[in-house]
């Protein structure tokens, strides 16, 4: 079957079956709405969270990162794995046992202020809000890519396909389409995995092919990597670092706590049915966010190897007859001259996946030594041992501009498997770009309808009001998110990098202080949650743009980029952090207020499971 | 015990738990991964230089084991404590 309509059908089965689940899962009330009536069981939650947490970043972006990035890719792998740990020990079992619906409404009523909580609703809406941009442009893309339409349409696409089970479904129907999404999405991403594994190290469990020689040689794959890139100028795959240490610890750091503090993750366990199913639900979700990001490494270092042996025939990986990827054990073991005039595949000769991408943009190739073969190699580095070999050999120039986006979804092309599998992998871009946004608008919803206006505006609302409310907040969010997607405020990537740094240095100090601390009054919170944000605020528009508007960037005033101990501003969030909790705890000396007594029982009552009732309002 | 030390006493025990645990999920992210991955990159396991295996993989296995070591010993404090749900 032809290859567009083969994705037609497995994308528009898998948009059947979240709408059925949908239809069946319908939310009647607003316990349901908000907690799925608070009996998904610990598995099932951490499927559904898995997919949740995993957005079209995840899917199609990690793997291209670690395959730029090497070693300095760990950052990410542990930065988004080990804040589960968090979530799991500090914050997950004991919000559960508070009972509530929402983060905001803990902070509100931990800290005995409406001012705490509308400061946390206005933080759960920023970070939620600037997060859902990337998954609005994410699905316009991938919808572009694979459904052939424009980008725009691709979003309408994706916004009425979310409508449907979302405001319907509300936290139920969300649950339940997302356990579908996680299966397609898991299937899509190591299936292709395991195929290149196999084929490059005889292995195909991914995670352990990486660590094993090349098929039909005893050469480790990782030091033929590392080998090769070097030989062509890169740095080292398996040393290289992102910035100093101190800047990858703290950029680990950031993204860690950063994790643990965003609203749409720390929602999701409220909707297991007791205390100890939250401590599991944490570990299971990891389990299954691990079988993709323990794949990833492979995917990327495999598609490193691939993109670099694609364009120099010394690397010794080539196609057979039957056009499958394989190992070419003779070119592999001598080592052969990357430098020699014919390794440098031509031009014309280029394979059909490169064609095909060419079309995209997102690879070019531009032939600057006029000799009708493609050099792939770092040319912008300072080595000059490196950059003598390059002259010698009549290389004017890195002539191959790859985007790393391209990596996962190429995979499938460069592997040469069959339609259904790039069908699939398709169809798993959109699972997890579709399975976040989702969650994303459930959280903002539910803080406009359950914080904002029932809690602060219309104490009085009846439950049928407010589960209308809620719908109709979604519906306001869906459009809203829509339009920044339709309209996005450049640099996609900085804002995602926003978001982590606001929940680190905003709501996750805030939520823990509230559990292991008695003593931390509404004010030293509300002080401590505002400095930890425009402490993260300040320093990510000095190098972005104020409200990322670009011409308003003013990093020159605080002394060039990274001037802050050379942090770059997605490690920052640390520094925040840092800065809520000691403001938080100076405050609470200074000004030497009580915590109230009904609140620090509220507190001893949080820290202890017995007695959890079900997620339904007290 | 009375209502109160009891109380006193089962927090004191998770947050020693806790302790250890975040004391090891420390270790293998930020000190075998990041800090000490130069020098234990020079141990290799299989075809893994071991710092580039803690950083991309070994950390997220332990990141795994140790929630669920944390489920099973913080079950085993509630029931010590006779704080657990029914």
């Amino acid at each position: 079957m032809e290859l567009q309509t083969t994705i037609y059908l497995v994308v528009g089965a898998s948009f059947a079956i979240y709408l059925i689940i949908a239809f069946l899962a319908r939310a009647a009330s607003t316990s349901e709405f908000y907690v799925a009536g608070g009996g998904v069981h610990p598995v099932t939650n951490g499927m559904a969270t898995a997919a949740d947490w995993m957005s079209a970043a995840s899917f199609i972006s990690m793997a291209g990162l670690l395959s730029s990035m090497g070693h300095g890719g760990a950052v990410f792998i542990m930065g988004w794995t080990g804040g589960y740990v968090l979530l799991a020990m500090l914050l997950a079992p004991y919000l559960r046992k508070f009972g509530k619906f929402t983060v905001p409404e803990f902070i509100g009523d931990r800290y005995y202020s409406q001012t705490a909580r509308t400061v946390a609703v206005v933080c759960l809406l920023i970070i939620c809000v600037v997060y859902i941009v990337g998954q609005m442009t994410g699905v316009g893309v991938t919808f572009a890519r694979f459904l052939n339409v424009s980008s725009e349409t691709g979003i309408y696409m994706g916004m009425a396909i979310v409508f449907a089970y979302a405001v319907f479904g509300g936290m139920k129907g969300i649950t339940y389409t997302q356990v579908a999404q996680y299966i397609v999405l898991i299937i899509a991403y190591t299936i292709p995995a395991v195929f290149i594994s196999f084929n490059l190290t005889g292995n195909p469990f991914p995670m352990l092919g990486l660590g094993s020689n090349l098929a039909g040689t005893d050469v480790s794959l990782l030091a033929k990597i590392d080998q090769v890139v070097t030989d062509l100028g890169f740095s080292q795959f398996t040393t290289t670092t992102a910035g100093s240490t101190l800047n990858m610890v703290f950029f680990t750091i950031s993204l860690m706590i950063g994790t643990a503090g965003l609203p749409h993750v720390i929602i999701r366990f409220f909707t297991v049915p007791k205390v100890a199913d939250a401590r599991y639900s944490a570990g299971w979700t990891l389990v299954f966010i691990a079988l993709l990001y323990t794949v990833a490494p492979a995917v990327g270092g495999m598609a490193r190897l691939n993109l670099v042996g694609t364009f120099n025939t010394n690397v010794g990986i080539t196609q057979s007859e039957t056009g499958a990827l394989t190992t070419n054990p003779a070119i592999i073991s001598a080592n052969a001259d990357l430098f020699a005039p014919e390794a440098s595949l031509l031009y014309e000769e280029r394979p059909d996946w490169v064609k095909r991408w060419e079309k995209t943009g997102l690879l070019k190739f531009e032939d600057k030594n006029g000799d009708g073969r493609i050099q792939y190699y770092n040319g912008a580095t300072k080595n000059p041992e490196f950059l003598a070999k390059a002259e010698a050999a009549g290389w004017k120039g890195n002539e191959l501009t790859v985007n790393n986006d391209i990596i996962v979804l190429a995979n499938p092309e460069i592997a040469q498997l069959p339609n259904w599998v790039i069908a699939l992998v398709a169809a798993g871009a959109v699972a997890a770009a579709l399975s976040t946004a989702a969650g994303l608008l459930l959280a903002i919803s539910s803080a406009i309808s359950h914080d904002l206006v029932k809690r602060v505006f219309k104490p009085d609302l009846s439950e049928k009001g407010e589960l209308m409310a809620g719908r109709i907040s979604m519906i306001a969010a869906i459009i809203l998110a829509g339009y920044l997607g339709l309209n996005p405020p450049g640099f996609a990537a900085a804002t995602v990098a926003l978001a982590f740094g606001l929940a680190a240095s905003s709501l996750f100090p805030a939520i823990m202080m509230g559990i292991f601390s008695k003593t931390i009054t509404d004010k030293a919170a509300i002080a401590g949650m505002i400095a930890g944000m425009v402490a993260t605020c300040f320093y990510v528009f000095a190098h972005h743009g104020i409200f990322f508007i670009r011409g308003t960037e003013y990093v020159e005033l605080i002394g060039g980029p990274n001037s802050f101990f050379g942090l770059t501003p997605a490690a920052f969030g640390t520094v925040g952090a840092m800065v809520n909790f000691a403001v938080a705890f100076l405050v609470t000396k200074v000004t030497g207020g009580r915590v109230p007594q009904h609140v620090q029982d509220m507190v001893e009552s949080v820290r202890v499971p017995r007695g959890a009732g079900s997620a339904i309002a007290h | 015990m009375t209502l109160d030390s009891n109380a006193k006493a089962y927090w004191s025990a998770t947050l020693r738990l806790l302790t250890i645990i975040l004391i090891v999920w420390a270790l293998v992210s930020y000190g075998a991964g990041i800090i000490f991955a130069p020098v234990l990159n020079n141990i290799h396991l299989g075809g893994y230089p071991l710092g580039f295996w803690f950083g991309q993989q070994g950390s997220v296995y332990t990141f795994i084991a140790l929630i669920f070591i944390y489920a099973k010993k913080m079950g085993e404090i509630d029931r010590k404590f006779g704080v657990q749900e029914d």
